[in-house]
């Protein structure tokens, strides 16, 4: 891989921006509840960005929400429960939502289209109904009084310090959810990169004929319908450990669409559509809130006026028509 | 028994008018149309303002849903879909704009209707009751029967009149039809019209019985999905299979299993995932449709 003077720069600019431009942002305008929206926007992103991976297969993906569900459920289980750490708990939260992914895309994943589509927006309803039924979950009640993830030390030395001994724990969180989304899109880029993904490419374009030239289609998609769930899992997880507290409404059908409003928005064709797809979408729902009760027509004819005039997405303005990545 | 089998078909004859208006638009343009369920909550609206509150004939207000709804769907699919669909690389991103319209007829319904639950006036009084092994209002029976009557219309409509044709030529091959001279652009448009307009019309059926609030849309989207799905996306006598076959599973689950707590859907949900993994299409789907 052969990275561009611009796209280095372009890393190096958003990485300046998230680490100091925001922090300083937010210090000097005293508006310390962005920490919480900006570190919704980057665990939300994550979750958006196994979406736009299914989508890479040319699948729809509205099934998002139940695996960020499972994940939280997961993690809070291990912690409270198990008195495991949180940091551990969030790769298992992870594993376990990408576990489930390959029992029930082996037979799901067949299906292509709106019926995929479909059967995924179904799902997201079972797991919110299978959270209010198992006595593991507490049913309506939900895991509540999850404690904020401890510190972790090799050799004495602190790497991650106790959260609940920080003066300022939403910074923290704000700083975690940043690097878990940057490690999460450096990957995606290299996934989409590699051969697994042109694999991924010719299946999205053509399956019998990637079939037949000996793609293992099968495998390949169960393995990036994993991927995209262990995404949603640790989202999932993180975003229960940041409200200490999972219900069975914490992720629901809504949540889904949204995710997957986040890759259209965005844009299908590049790797940050979905970052920039959460953010605006996010970001903008709460900017808009001084409006009151226009609040839902303001964001619902934005939405509708930047799909009828960039239907490719966001990133199709700088990028022209249907052009590269 | 008789009861339970009364409500089978009371719900499913409803939900089968949901399902066809969706997999009508499916199978023409392409599009999951998220907004449906907002639609079916507006055509109840209308019927609340017109006969409720304004007290002008029943029929009268159910007309002036329809209306309401197909004007919507036309205006719609002329300046939204239409346009998308053409300039968008995936049709999928079609998805994007259908749920954009679903939040925005959520937020207008909200400012013009409040988000009060709306009851109107009964139409007929009494009950029918038949030695107490069936026991229903008349008004239900009434609404059973014009919601049957309306699609059997429907399908009359389809079968037999040139509109229909040119539909199902839409439906069957885009290309080839606009080949044999059908206006696609045209027909595209009443396709969608017609489609909302059975959402304003079982929502004005159904405003009442039972009443209509603003939250009433997006679950009634996901149930109509469902019953596409069993049905098979894109087919007229699938949605209503899927509608009636909900409607029964519905009503047998609220009879059977309500002392088990709210498992119902859960089972629905699961039956339904197990079978469509044996049979992707559903009953009558064509393949990948």
């Amino acid at each position: 891989m052969n990275f561009s003077k611009i796209q280095i720069l372009g890393v190096l600019v958003f990485l300046a921006v998230v680490f100091v431009g925001v922090p300083v942002f937010i210090a000097a305008t005293g508006r310390w509840d962005f920490y919480f929206t900006l570190t919704s926007v980057a665990l939300l992103a994550i979750a958006s960005a196994g979406v736009w991976l299914t989508f890479y297969i040319g699948r729809i993906n509205i099934g998002q929400g139940a695996f960020a569900l499972v994940g939280a459920y997961v993690s809070a289980i291990l912690v409270v429960k198990a008195g495991w750490s949180f940091w551990i708990s969030l790769p298992a939260a992870g594993l376990f939502a990408a576990l489930v992914a390959v029992l029930i895309g082996l037979p799901i994943l067949r299906l292509r289209g709106v019926y995929f589509a479909m059967i995924t927006l179904v799902l997201t309803q079972v797991a919110t109904l299978t959270a209010l039924a198992l006595p593991i979950t507490n049913g309506a009640k939900g895991i509540t009084n999850i404690p904020l993830p401890g510190g972790i030390s090799i050799f004495g030395i602190t790497l991650i310090p106790d959260f609940s001994t920080l003066e300022n724990a939403r910074m923290a969180f704000y700083f975690t959810a940043i690097i878990l989304m940057i490690i999460t899109y450096a990957a995606l880029y290299r996934l989409v990169n590699s051969r697994l993904g042109h694999l991924c490419r010719s299946m999205q374009q053509n399956e019998e004929l990637a079939s037949s030239i000996g793609v293992n289609i099968t495998y390949i998609r169960i393995l990036i319908f994993a991927i995209s769930s262990f995404f949603g899992g640790v989202g999932g997880a993180m975003f229960g450990s940041i409200s200490q507290s999972v219900y069975p409404a914490t992720f629901v059908v809504k949540d889904s669409v949204d995710f997957m409003l986040n890759c259209f928005l965005g844009g299908l064709g590049y790797v940050f559509g979905p970052m920039l797809g959460t953010l605006v979408l996010y970001f903008g729902w709460d900017l808009l809130f001084e409006f009151g009760k226009y609040q839902m027509l303001i964001y619902a004819t934005l939405l509708i006026l930047i799909i009828r005039f960039l239907p490719n997405g966001l990133l199709s303005l700088r990028f022209g028509k249907g052009g590269g990545k | 028994m008789e009861q339970v089998m009364a409500n089978g078909v009371y719900l499913g004859s409803q939900y089968a008018m949901i399902a066809l208006g969706l997999t009508l638009i499916f199978a023409l343009m392409n599009v999951l149309n998220f907004a449906h369920g907002q639609m079916y909550v507006i055509g109840g609206f209308v019927t609340y303002t017109f006969y409720g509150q304004w007290g002008v004939p029943f029929v009268l207000a159910l007309f002036m849903s329809c209306m309401t709804l197909a004007i919507i769907g036309a205006l719609i699919e002329r300046y939204l879909f239409a346009p998308v669909i053409k300039g968008s690389a995936r049709e999928e991103s079609t998805m994007l704009l259908a749920a954009g319209i679903a939040f925005l007829l959520d937020a207008l319904i909200l400012l013009i209707f409040g988000e009060k639950q709306r009851g109107v006036p009964k139409i007929v009084d009494g009950v029918f009751n038949w030695d107490f092994r069936l026991i229903m209002p008349y008004d239900r029976i009434l609404i059973c029967v014009l919601a049957i009557l309306s699609i059997v219309a429907f399908i009359a409509l389809m079968q037999y009149s040139k509109t229909g044709r040119a539909l199902r030529a839409l439906a069957q091959d885009r290309t080839a039809a606009q080949l044999m001279g059908v206006n696609v652009d045209r027909y595209s448009m009443i396709g969608f019209a017609l489609g909302a307009m059975l959402a304003g019309l079982v929502g004005g059926l159904l405003v009442t019985i039972t009443g209509v609030n603003l939250g009433m849309g997006g679950p009634t989207s996901i149930k109509a999905f469902m019953m596409v799905m069993i049905g098979g996306a894109g087919v007229i006598s699938g949605a209503i299979w899927g509608g009636f076959i909900l409607g029964f599973m519905e009503a047998f689950g609220l009879a059977y299993l309500s002392q088990y707590g709210d498992i119902t859907y859960l089972l629905i949900f699961v039956s339904l995932m197990i079978f469509l993994a044996i049979r992707p299409q559903g009953l009558m789907g064509k393949p990948w449709g």
